[in-house]
């Protein structure tokens, strides 16, 4: 009897449980950019001076940086200084998240260095001020004119963490800097940090230079240049400056790109009015041909694995962009939409290609999938093309050209980045007129 | 023999009583509450402080539409009539009579307070000159997936409504806080799975005692590092939310809440 009871009890408590339970759907929520305090680092107060670094400075220098990297890119809002309530030392030590709650904060990076026996130390950590407690924390030592370098590596951890995706912060970015008039554009390769500084100048200028692109190291640089008036592909090693030219070709070679584990060079070859692809592999020198049609095949790009090329062709009459396997096989179009499409860039991620369009006299820059549907032009301007990727495949660089008038004046080309989302987009500071950038990968990897 | 069946009868009969007792929708029916919802949507987003709420803005469009056809339909006939015949006598204690009644329909009372209300969003949007583009983008978004929302939200809201014992207007109420509160992180995927299931246990006065991640194993698997950050925003929001906007009765039914945040649409938008 008695257990004849509990049953009862026990499915009369299960009927009631099994409905108390309230579910609500959140199906919305807000796409503002996530609120950041970010902390000047403290400097360690028994710090050694070194060379002419303002030591004293250093704390608020790398926070700035730090901010600017996440204002860039659109998904955080660094909260202003003056409203912080907290000494940089103590925040470090144990923030008051009530405090840094009442600013609207919801992440805080704090942190601290050190300069000891001419070696920096950085530390830094990250809390979640809604859960108050501490996200990551990194500790960096590395030679105190690298500090430039630690700030983008601490913005790519963080970035990182509130992400869920790698940063972006840590690279550079290689382009043709442009002076001069039109008529008389003096060009050379130059390479500067993802934020504008830095910028280093590789070659002089004596001859034309065009579509720059890195190796997967970061280490080699190829591009073209018309040498002697001879238009050819070159290979560049940044660290020692020593240049060589691509394949012995009886013609011009143009558009050059490395394929993604580095070790071949894709590029067009023209001959007699005919242009087709050609790879050709770094160690053994083999020259292999990889398209043979009878129009103008150009612009090629590895996927990131390395089985599919994309490259743009008339063959159609118009120009297009193509997807074929790594060995030349399954040639399929892959775009249909009215103008012309070209300069295809495939993801790092693998799921886009990015692109240029023409139509109408206007100038778009967009991405689809890499069967070609889901196109989405992001941007539309008088002139724009030569889009590259991020490493993590979130931000497209390009470069844009202004109007010229009749005299040639007025006349400006300059570098811009936008999210794939199409939103933030952004002029890159360079110090003169740029064009065909090409991203770096992360220095840190 | 007898017995046993005796027993075997009022046993059952127990089990039955319990069950009815016991199974909500079969003693309750479903509230059918439709007019009165809207009504209270718009108070509910004057508290809330949500950017844009696209939901409340709809609905007070559609109610200053409603407004000026009454206005027309009721108001603009005896003007019309006084331009006509300036010289006419004047009108009975009859009509006056009906000029009230028109007064009473309108409720200036009720409705002039959500007229400013929607000009209140309008200068928001138009001051924040830094996020108008952002606010495109929102308004393209809720364009597009208008009407699906509509349809999913009575849905959802159907079926919990006679399951928990929230009404519409207290399930309303606690979404459009959380909306507000929930930082969406950017750079999710499209192609995966986005639901992030949270069960809260609550005080009395919608604080949060305890919260817990249900698929939390999911956070740490390779490859599924975005999951990891969409679940701690999602907790973030709540937690931002404190207390939560609970109905100031029956504790004991929402003292267990699940929350399904799923930012699939407004991805896709």
């Amino acid at each position: 009897m008695k257990k004849i009871l509990f049953t009862l009890l026990f499915y009369f408590i299960f009927l009631i449980k099994s409905f108390a339970l309230i579910e609500v759907d959140i199906t919305r929520g807000n796409l503002d950019p996530l609120p950041i305090a970010v902390s000047p680092l403290h400097v360690d107060v028994k710090s050694d001076n070194f060379k002419d670094l303002k030591v004293k400075e250093l704390g608020e220098n790398i926070s700035e940086i730090i901010e600017k990297n996440f204002k860039n890119t659109g998904l955080f809002n660094p909260l202003k200084k003056e409203a912080f309530v907290q000494k940089p030392d103590i925040a470090h030590l144990k923030p008051r998240f009530e405090d840094w709650r009442l600013i609207k904060a919801q992440a805080l990076v704090t942190g601290k260095l050190l300069i000891k026996n001419e070696k920096l130390k950085v530390e830094f950590r990250l809390w979640d001020l809604t859960a108050a407690q501490e996200m990551t924390a990194l500790a960096f030592t590395t030679t105190p004119s690298n500090w430039r370098r630690v700030a983008h590596i601490i913005s790519d951890k963080i970035y990182e963490r509130l992400t869920g995706e790698e940063g972006y912060f840590d690279t550079r970015i290689i382009y043709v800097a442009e002076s001069g008039p039109k008529s008389q554009r003096i060009k050379k390769l130059a390479i500067m940090d993802q934020d504008g500084s830095n910028t280093k100048y590789l070659t002089l200028g004596n001859e034309l230079v065009l579509t720059p692109r890195f190796n997967p190291t970061n280490q080699m640089v190829t591009y073209m240049s018309y040498f002697r008036n001879m238009p050819r592909v070159y290979l560049l090693d940044i660290e020692t400056g020593t240049q060589e030219v691509v394949g012995n070709f009886p013609g011009m070679t143009f558009a050059p790109r490395f394929s993604p584990d580095g070790t071949k060079i894709i590029m067009s070859f023209a001959k007699d009015g005919n242009s087709d692809i050609y790879t050709m592999d770094l160690e053994s020198r083999v020259v292999e041909r990889i398209t043979e049609h009878s129009s103008i095949d150009t612009s090629p790009s590895f996927s990131p694995d390395g089985k599919f090329i994309a490259f743009n062709s008339d063959r159609s009459g118009l120009q297009q962009i193509y997807v074929m396997r790594s060995d030349g096989s399954n040639v399929k179009r892959v775009t249909f939409g009215k103008g012309i499409y070209g300069t295809p860039v495939w993801s790092p991620r693998g799921d886009l290609i990015a692109f240029t369009k023409m139509h109408k006299g206007r100038f778009y820059i967009g991405v689809m999938r890499t069967d070609g549907t889901g196109e989405r032009l992001l941007t539309e301007n008088y002139y724009q093309e030569a889009p590259s990727w991020s490493p993590n495949g979130r931000v497209l660089v390009f470069y844009r050209e202004t109007k010229a008038g009749d005299k040639g004046e007025g006349f400006t080309a300059k570098l811009w980045s936008i999210d794939i989302t199409g939103y933030n987009e952004r002029k890159l500071s360079t110090k003169t007129d740029a064009s065909d950038p090409s991203w770096s990968s992360l220095l840190s990897k | 023999m007898i017995k046993s069946l005796i027993y075997s009868i009022s046993f059952h009969s127990l089990m039955i009583i319990l069950t009815v007792l016991s199974l909500p929708f079969m003693l309750r029916e479903p509230v059918d509450l439709p007019p009165i919802v809207s009504v209270e949507l718009i108070q509910i987003s004057d508290k809330t402080r949500i950017p844009y709420a696209p939901k409340a803005r709809k609905l007070i469009e559609e109610k200053k539409k409603i407004e000026e056809e009454r206005m027309v339909s009721e108001q603009a006939p005896p003007s019309a009539k006084a331009k006509e015949k300036p010289d006419r006598i004047p009108m009975p204690n009859e009509k006056k009579e009906e000029k009230q009644i028109i007064k009473k329909k309108q409720n200036p009372e009720e409705i002039k307070p959500e007229i400013r209300q929607s000009s209140e969003f309008e200068k928001k949007e138009i001051i924040d000159t830094n996020q108008i583009a952002a606010l495109i983008d929102k308004a393209k978004e809720v364009e597009a997936i208008k009407e699906k929302k509509s349809n999913k939200v009575t849905q959802s809201s159907q079926k919990n409504s006679f399951a928990s014992g929230l009404t519409l207007s207290e399930e309303d109420a606690l979404r459009a806080q959380i909306f507000g509160c929930w930082s969406i992180p950017l750079g999710l995927p499209y192609d995966q799975n986005l639901l992030v299931r949270i069960k809260l246990e609550l005080k009395k006065d919608g604080t949060i005692m305890k919260s817990e991640i249900l698929d939390h194993e999911r956070m740490n698997r390779p490859g599924q590092k975005f999951y990891k950050v969409l679940a701690e925003s999602a907790l973030r929001a709540v937690r931002l939310c404190q207390p939560l906007k609970v109905p100031p009765t029956g504790y004991d039914k929402w003292k267990d809440l699940q929350l399904n945040f799923n930012p699939t649409e407004m991805l896709k938008g």
